[in-house]
């Protein structure tokens, strides 16, 4: 499917989505999981941008999270912005931070590249924590008023809707890149640097390009969290799970294509929701722990991995 | 054009204290197949790497088609024209072997072949290519899983496929049977037609007197001997070189 047809068919759903579930669905809780799942979906499909489509395993997701996040504290804080402006900022800051970590891509490779972006988290967690003006250890509130925009029912409704569109644009973006000519480009970069150097491949500018854009979608999905939430602070937004789930979900899902990050953060996101509902959110993680350690056992290559091998399988018979 | 296609002078490289290159002038003519030899160190991969691009020479000039090459990446040198192939292959591991020709026609052959290419058309290219190697039935494999052989027509095909004007072959044979040598012998034979100059750097001297028009001769890291292939042979240096004392 073209890019601009694939693009239609995405936001079509996604407005469809929003108009069927303000209408009839009026549980908040609804709003509150889907919204935690979509978020991860974004924060999957981001990372599978480097990590999978490029090769470099980045640490420290919730580091460029929390640059959104952060960047819509500090906004609303000094004049009170709209979501929409926290949004496109906390897109950009996130950005140039990640546009800094592609330089570090110079030098630093694999496991190495890893423990430095997991280093860059820590060292932007310390500098939020010891920064009165967010609110430093304690968080920081953002209190929308009561009436929400665009007409919406309330500011739940409004912010999962922007959610849904969010996640929309991370899929075109992160689709648009696979099948682009730029994806070739970052799947050589991923099999071999020097060999894609010297097949034309220009290789920094590429890796540039991937860990702007990936770090520019995960501030996208951190931008709304202070306001969905109302309130934030380091540790939480910070929080290794963050990191840990933009990981395993496109592990589990299948990291070659754009729909296996979508696929692990539905069926993880979901199995996390029910699992808080029913049991306890102390869960979450030895779940992530559990099934990662069944799919690299079971399926390296991620449920997507599984699509294809069984669609290989049909066409040779 | 006049002058040479690639001129090399007093290329210099050195890692600490250890000269791998030292003042080694090398120059290649627009569609001449030049044999390069030398002992295993004598600084043949070093020189094909300052000249790619890979590692950056100390000292001296490269120039391609009378452009200074000094700062360029090797994304830029094989845009211009200069391709080659590894010792050791290194192939696009994830992908058909398909696809990894589609790369260097997706971002390196557009400059001297024309327009960029779409995928479709780099597909064909692509197919194309192969079948000049002798590789079109295993298009849709995973590049991973070929044979030695088929792994050194890889590399090849996928230097061509940057539609270079400049072909290095980093000892395409080293290892293959006396056959598969014939077979490689005749795809690297088959590029003059096309235009495309050689350098092919290699142990097996029956495969570079059958190849080169001219032959250069480098022994710890300094040239010691360039021309016509018989004579070169005969040279006492590189019988020294060689053979001992």
């Amino acid at each position: 499917m073209k890019a601009r047809w694939f693009a239609l068919v995405v936001f079509a759903f996604a407005i469809l989505l929003i108009a069927i579930t303000t209408t009839t669905v009026k549980n908040e809780y609804f709003y509150t999981a889907s919204y935690t799942v979509l978020q991860f979906v974004i924060l999957a499909t981001a990372w599978n941008i480097l990590g999978g489509l490029t090769g470099y395993v980045n640490f420290g997701s919730a580091a460029f999270f929390s640059l959104g996040a952060y960047s819509s504290v500090v906004l609303y804080t000094l004049f009170k912005a709209p979501v929409p402006v926290g949004i496109v900022t906390g897109a950009v800051v996130a950005a140039l931070v990640g546009l800094g970590a592609g330089y570090l891509t110079l030098r630093l490779r694999g496991v190495f590249f890893a423990i430095a972006t997991l280093a860059l988290s820590e060292v932007l967690y310390t500098f939020v924590v010891n920064w009165d003006f967010v609110g430093g250890a304690r968080g920081a509130y953002i209190i929308l008023p009561n009436e929400a925009a665009f007409g919406f029912h309330n500011n739940t409704q409004y912010l999962f809707a922007l959610m849904v569109l969010m996640t929309a644009f991370s899929i075109v973006v992160a689709r648009f890149i696979e099948i682009s000519r730029l994806g070739r480009g970052l799947a050589a970069v991923r099999d071999d640097e020097i060999a894609a150097e010297c097949s034309g491949v220009p290789t920094l500018r590429l890796k540039l390009v991937s860990t702007t854009v990936s770090g520019a979608l995960m501030g996208m999905a951190g931008s709304t969290y202070p306001y969905f939430m109302q309130y934030v602070e380091p540790t939480s937004s910070f929080s290794l799970s963050i990191s840990v789930n933009s990981i395993a979900m496109p592990l589990i899902g299948g990291m070659h294509s754009w729909a296996g990050p979508i696929i692990g953060a539905i069926l993880l996101g979901t199995i996390q929701q029910l699992v808080q509902v029913t049991v306890s959110s102390a869960w979450n993680l030895l779940i992530v722990g559990v099934l990662l350690v069944l799919f690299v056992t079971l399926a390296p290559n991620g449920i997507m991995g599984w699509v294809d091998r069984w669609r290989a399988r049909r066409k040779r018979s | 054009m006049t002058g040479p296609l690639l001129a090399a002078t007093g290329v210099t490289k050195h890692f600490g204290g250890f000269y791998a290159l030292e003042q080694v002038d090398f120059e290649v003519g627009a569609g001449e197949r030049v044999g390069l030899i030398g002992p295993n160190g004598s600084g043949k991969s070093t020189l094909v790497n300052c000249i790619t691009g890979t590692l950056r020479n100390d000292d001296g000039a490269i120039l391609f088609e009378g452009r200074d090459l000094a700062g360029l990446r090797p994304h830029r040198r094989i845009r211009l024209g200069i391709a080659r192939s590894f010792q050791i292959p290194r192939p696009f591991a994830a992908m058909t072997v398909l696809d990894n020709l589609r790369i260097p026609l997706l971002y390196a052959a557009h400059t001297h072949g024309g327009l960029w290419r779409t995928e479709d058309q780099a597909g064909d290219e692509a197919m194309d290519i192969l079948g000049q190697f002798g590789l079109e039935a295993k298009a849709r494999e995973m590049s991973g899983g070929l044979t030695q052989v088929d792994l050194r027509k890889l590399e090849l095909a996928r230097a061509m496929a940057a539609r270079p004007k400049l072909l290095i072959s980093d000892e395409a044979m080293a290892g293959l049977s006396s056959n598969e040598i014939d077979e490689i012998l005749a795809i690297l034979l088959g590029m003059k037609e096309r235009g495309i100059a050689v350098v092919m750097i290699e142990h097996i001297m029956r495969a570079v007197m059958r190849f080169s028009e001219r032959v250069a001769v480098l022994v710890a890291g300094r040239k010691i001997a360039d021309g016509d292939p018989g004579e070169v042979m005969r040279n006492p240096e590189v019988e020294r070189a060689y053979l001992g004392e």
